[in-house]
């Protein structure tokens, strides 16, 4: 039988990879106690009669939303680049990529 | 001119001492600085203030005749602000000075406003019930200390409970303008879904956020919409519909109106103060000539799961923008040589990412990005984000049928008045389900305010809540108005 | 054992709109690093986007050009994973219900007609740029936002060189429909290709590789062409093909292994609740439709019909828009009934400068008048074809016109049966074993001897005329 703690824990991991969000060991087990009560929780859901129903993705009835294809000022580049934490010229510096 | 304590004033007493020149909006100013330097040590109600004079976006108004000449308004800090900080009370996000106003803040400058550049406490991102998730520390509630003022917009609704700002704009994603509201005894609404643009305020659920105001009386609430509702061509979702004046909408009377009570929010475990409280309210607007009748709202149970899957989810996908790269925190790497560590160049490059955002975010933030994100992964989607947005429907049809045949819902703003600092903190779903009376709003999208209802034995404040049918915000300024009126909690004061 | 591949073609096309697709942006090529963004487009805090309505009519001109249904309900999605040239660290895009669905492009092969299915055509944003220093990576965003379509193909291509004939058929279509500059050296237009190969008869599919990097057509046709052979070669000797991501090396000639190991990839769709959907309606559709210009398989119909030209002719001429226009000009304007002798010298020869020169034929500069200036006297025997050819080249260079050469070089062949004949009774003098060669049946002696007129002449003599009176005066000879 599979320990539902642990696959939470695995599960936990998982995610917080693809969110690259580096968790600490501890962080790591608190968040998958909490997140499996959570999720137990949340489960809750399952009861509902959802047969009837489509989504709601937007709570408008708003639609075709457009603009006209016009320019408009851009930033410059000082004002693009003031918070940078780390730049050269007018370009984002990161590490090195491939 | 600082014995006339200007602090203590709403916006539209102080419009019309500055119509008949009784005073200059420099006197105001300088009336609200010396408050905030008095009170700020015991409520902390803004960020970075470190001492330094409080700066205003410009000392005088450019115009002569907008809806708010000469009113310092006060800006919760996920409100872009134009070479004003910006961080939304977190780490990751340290530094950001934005490059542009948000469109509310132009609205604001246009009416004349005097946008304070520090900024309100919040809870980091708007994830949070209380303000104790900030980088900056916690803010206390006016009206007890111990207490917290509620959040994620506390630091809007303490710092208009004590004075220290004359009116402030806050965020609702889930509650976190009426139960701060509630808790510190002001006024805060939640907009209707797309009447308020959401240009430049710092995403947290694109699909529930609304900036709203908090203010001292219905009145200032009122005065703040007219300035801040309408159609942005900058915002997809806000809606081109005309603004009307909703300060048309005070002083008239309720008689014959009829309101909706919930019964599914009159649960097991609901405070019995809280309970009194609100059955006083009802009858005080039985006074006023209106009736109430009990409804149901039968996916109210389901509300607090749609919320924290849907609210995560869109807050894991907004927030994947903090990574370091053009803004704010950044660790793990400032683009040196490659193999330093032996390690390989991608590798490199997911080390700044995770990080930059394991340090950056704190707990609820990683808490609530690690929920969303799982919502929305392979093999996960259907069962949790998909189900919970076909509930959002049932959700929103139940208040459809309700505004059916009543005029406005009538309902508690929280099960509970404020806690003690740290009672919650550690219980994340507890916290969760304080918000079941307001989450549904925002995911039917209708406008909801809290307007101080009463106290509780321990002198806390209590708010009532008024929900509507979208866009029926003058029907809630109406009732509102009628019921503030009609009572004297408006004219309590914390001690401070 | 025998394979046969199985392609599909994912083309990424630069809608060429004033503005970027959610902002206001200029989408200019080449401006200085990050001079061409605003709060939208670098996914700023508190930044929302808007949709630019040039760039969803031209999404649906594409969409009816490729014969697709365009779907009346449309939204976007977030597409999440994270990197440097992303700022959101999310693409908007399209996900399960893009804008269009079920299309073609046809194509000319050997054996026939082959129709490629087109699976779908939806918008999404373009990502930034990102220029690898020494020690470090410099991100420009000038890009990011920029409007893209992306088109999806069935893997209905079964060799190399149909995938080129589909991009080169599609590239067509779209550049008539002038809403793209179509230009892979500027990224304007982009394609990856997924191959995987399958033993012959076999319905399953086999495991794709996906190739990226290719920065040209004949990239995608040598890459496939070499990635057939690497999969060949190692399920030949029993190696499994593993589903990847592989680099195309134009210099080696190469397919090499992206391979980053980790989780496959979980993009996390999901609607995006910043831009509520679209509604297409069919007047839309309809009008846009009535809108389109004249379309490459249209226009070769037409000249077909009009001018009589073969269907491969007409083909070649419809290719690029602006050469067809051209050569449509020239055409018509050409006195004769029978334009096969415009048609030859534009696919023949003209394209060879066009090409020689790596520009189009109105790239060659040279109007209709004066090409058929140069024909008039084709038509009229005053030169020959091969000096035709000749003073064509000099045309372009020079800029002169046709008249002016001949007459400078005194080229106007001879055609004058006496003058002929004087050189002709020469060569016969000069030439007896030819002459005698030629009546012991030796053809090629004939050739020679035309050969040594046109010596004589200076290459001048009318080659169809000299001929025959040769062979005759052979005859009696």
């Amino acid at each position: 039988m599979i320990n539902f703690m642990q696959i939470t824990k695995d599960t936990v991991k998982y995610v917080a990879a693809l969110a690259r969000i580096e968790l600490k060991e501890e962080e790591l087990a608190r968040l998958s106690g909490q997140l499996e009560g959570i999720l137990n929780f949340i489960d809750k859901l399952k009861e509902a009669d959802v047969s009837q129903v489509s989504p709601t993705s937007h709570i408008l009835t708003v639609n075709n939303v457009l603009r006209k294809d016009e320019l408009k000022t851009s930033l410059k580049p000082e004002k693009v680049l003031n918070n940078a934490p780390h730049k050269e010229g007018t370009s984002f510096v990161v590490p090195k990529v491939i | 001119m600082s014995c006339q304590k200007l602090y203590k004033f709403s916006a539209h007493q102080l419009r019309e001492k500055l119509n008949s020149r009784e005073i200059k909006s420099e006197d105001i100013l300088l009336s609200l600085s010396e408050r905030i330097r008095e009170t700020e040590s015991k409520v902390k109600a803004y960020v970075r203030l470190n001492g330094q004079n409080l700066k205003f976006s410009s000392q005088t108004p450019a115009k002569t005749d907008g809806l708010l000449n000469g009113i310092p308004i006060s800006i919760k800090d996920n409100i872009c602000t134009e070479g004003m900080p910006t961080e939304c009370c977190s780490k990751i996000l340290q530094g950001f000075n934005p490059p542009y106003d948000a469109t509310v803040i132009r609205k604001l400058k246009e009416a004349g406003a005097l946008i304070l550049e520090t900024k309100l406490n919040m809870d980091e991102f708007a994830f949070g019930s209380s303000t104790e998730n900030s980088f900056f520390g916690v803010t206390h509630n006016p009206w007890n200390l111990a207490c917290v003022p509620g959040g994620s917009s506390g630091g809007s609704a303490a710092a208009v409970a004590a004075d220290e700002a004359i009116a402030a704009l806050g965020s609702d994603t889930g509650g976190s303008i009426r139960q701060p509201a509630s808790f510190c005894g002001v006024v805060g609404l939640k907009p209707t879904y797309g009447r308020v643009s959401r240009y430049g305020l710092i995403a947290f659920a694109s699909s529930l956020d609304q900036i709203g105001p908090l203010t001292k009386d219905v009145r200032d609430c009122a005065l703040v919409m007219n300035v801040i509702s309408g159609y942005d061509p900058m915002d997809s979702t806000s809606v081109n519909m005309a603004v009307p004046d909703y300060t048309a909408s005070l002083g008239k009377d309720i008689r014959g109106m009829k309101f909706a009570i919930p019964k599914e929010y009159f649960v097991e475990g609901m405070d019995p103060e809280i309970k009194n409280i609100f059955s006083e309210a009802l009858e005080q607007i039985k006074k006023l000539g209106a009736t109430y009748q009990e409804v149901s709202l039968p996916n109210t149970k389901y509300a607090v799961p749609v919320y924290y899957i849907v609210a995560t989810a869109e807050a894991s996908s907004n927030l994947s923008r903090f990574d370091g790269v053009q803004y704010g925190l950044r660790i793990g790497d400032r683009g040196q040589v490659a193999g330093d560590r032996g390690q390989s160049a991608e590798n490199r490059l997911i080390d700044m990412y995770n990080k930059t955002r394991g340090e950056g975010f704190g707990e609820e933030a990683k808490r609530r990005i690690i929920l969303g994100t799982f919502s929305l992964s392979h093999g996960y989607y259907d069962a949790y984000y998909l189900r919970a947005l076909k509930v959002r429907t049932l959700i929103k049809n139940d208040f459809d049928a309700v505004f059916k045949d009543f005029d406005a819902i009538l309902a508690p703003v929280s099960p509970t008045a404020a806690f003690k600092i740290g009672e919650k903190a550690s219980d994340p779903l507890k916290m969760y389900l304080s918000d079941i009376y307001t989450i549904s709003a925002n995911l039917a999208g209708i406008p909801a305010i809290s307007v101080p209802g009463g106290f509780t034995k321990g002198k806390l404040p209590v708010g009532l809540q008024i929900l509507a049918k979208p866009f029926a915000e003058e029907v809630i300024f109406q009732v509102a108005s009628a019921y503030e009126q009609a009572t004297p909690w408006y004219n309590e004061e914390p001690k401070l | 054992m025998n394979y046969e591949p199985v392609i599909g073609l994912e083309v990424h096309v630069q809608i060429k709109t004033k503005s970027k697709a959610f902002c206001g942006c200029s989408t200019e090529f080449g401006a200085e690093p990050n001079s061409q963004v605003c709060p939208v487009c670098l996914g700023f805090p508190g930044s929302l986007p808007v949709l630019n309505a040039s760039f969803l009519d031209a999404a649906i001109k594409v969409a009816v050009a490729l014969g697709c249904q365009v779907q009346e309900f449309t939204k976007f999605d977030r597409k999440h994973y994270f990197y440097p040239d992303l700022p959101k660290n999310y693409q908007i895009s399209q996900y399960d219900l893009p804008l269009a669905l079920n299309g073609f492009v046809d194509i000319e092969l050997e054996s026939g007609a082959k129709r490629i299915r087109v699976k779908r055509v939806h918008l999404e944003e373009d990502a930034g740029k990102l220029i690898h220093a020494d020690k470090m990576s410099l991100v420009d965003f000038n890009r990011t936002g920029m409007p893209l379509l992306e088109i999806v193909s069935e893997p209905d291509l079964y060799s190399p060189q149909e995938a080129y004939e589909y991009l080169n058929n599609l590239k067509s279509i779209l550049s008539y429909l002038d809403i793209s500059d179509c230009d892979m050296e500027k990224g304007s237009l982009r394609c990856d290709a997924n191959i995987s190969v399958r033993p012959k008869g076999e319905e399953k599919l086999g495991i794709k590789s996906e190739l990226k990097n290719l920065n040209s057509f004949r990239a995608v046709r040598d890459s496939l062409t070499y990635e057939i052979e690497r999969q060949v070669g190692a399920l030949g000797v029993g190696e499994k093909i593993i589903q990847e991501t592989r680099l195309w090396d134009d210099k080696e000639s190469k397919t090499y292994s992206m391979r980053s190991k980790g989780e496959a990839k979980d993009y996390r769709y999901f609607p995006d609740p910043d831009l509520p959907p679209f509604i297409i309606k069919f007047s839309k559709v309809d009008e846009i439709r009535k809108a389109l210009p004249e379309l490459p398989k249209e226009k070769q119909v037409r000249l077909m019909r009009d001018f009589g030209l073969s269907e491969y002719d007409a083909g070649i001429l419809v290719f690029s828009k602006k050469d067809a226009e051209y050569s449509e000009d020239c055409m018509r304007k050409y006195p004769k009934e029978n334009k096969k002798q415009v048609a030859n010298l534009l696919i023949g020869p003209l394209l060879s400068e066009a090409n020689n020169r790596n520009c189009r034929l109105v790239g060659l500069d040279l109007s209709a008048e004066n090409l058929l200036e140069l024909i008039d006297y084709v038509d009229s025997n005053k030169i020959s074809h091969l000096t035709a050819k000749i003073v064509l080249t000099e045309m372009i260079d020079t800029k002169k016109k046709a008249s002016v050469i001949i007459q400078e070089k005194n080229l106007v062949q001879i055609s004058d049966t006496s003058s002929l004949n004087i050189s002709i009774e020469e060569v016969i003098k000069e030439n007896d074993k030819s002459v005698q060669d030629f009546k012991n049946g030796k053809e090629n002696a004939l050739m020679f001897l035309v050969g040594q007129v046109m010596k004589k002449t200076k290459g001048k003599a009318n080659p169809k005329i000299l001929q025959e009176l040769l062979r005759g005066r052979l005859k009696d000879a």
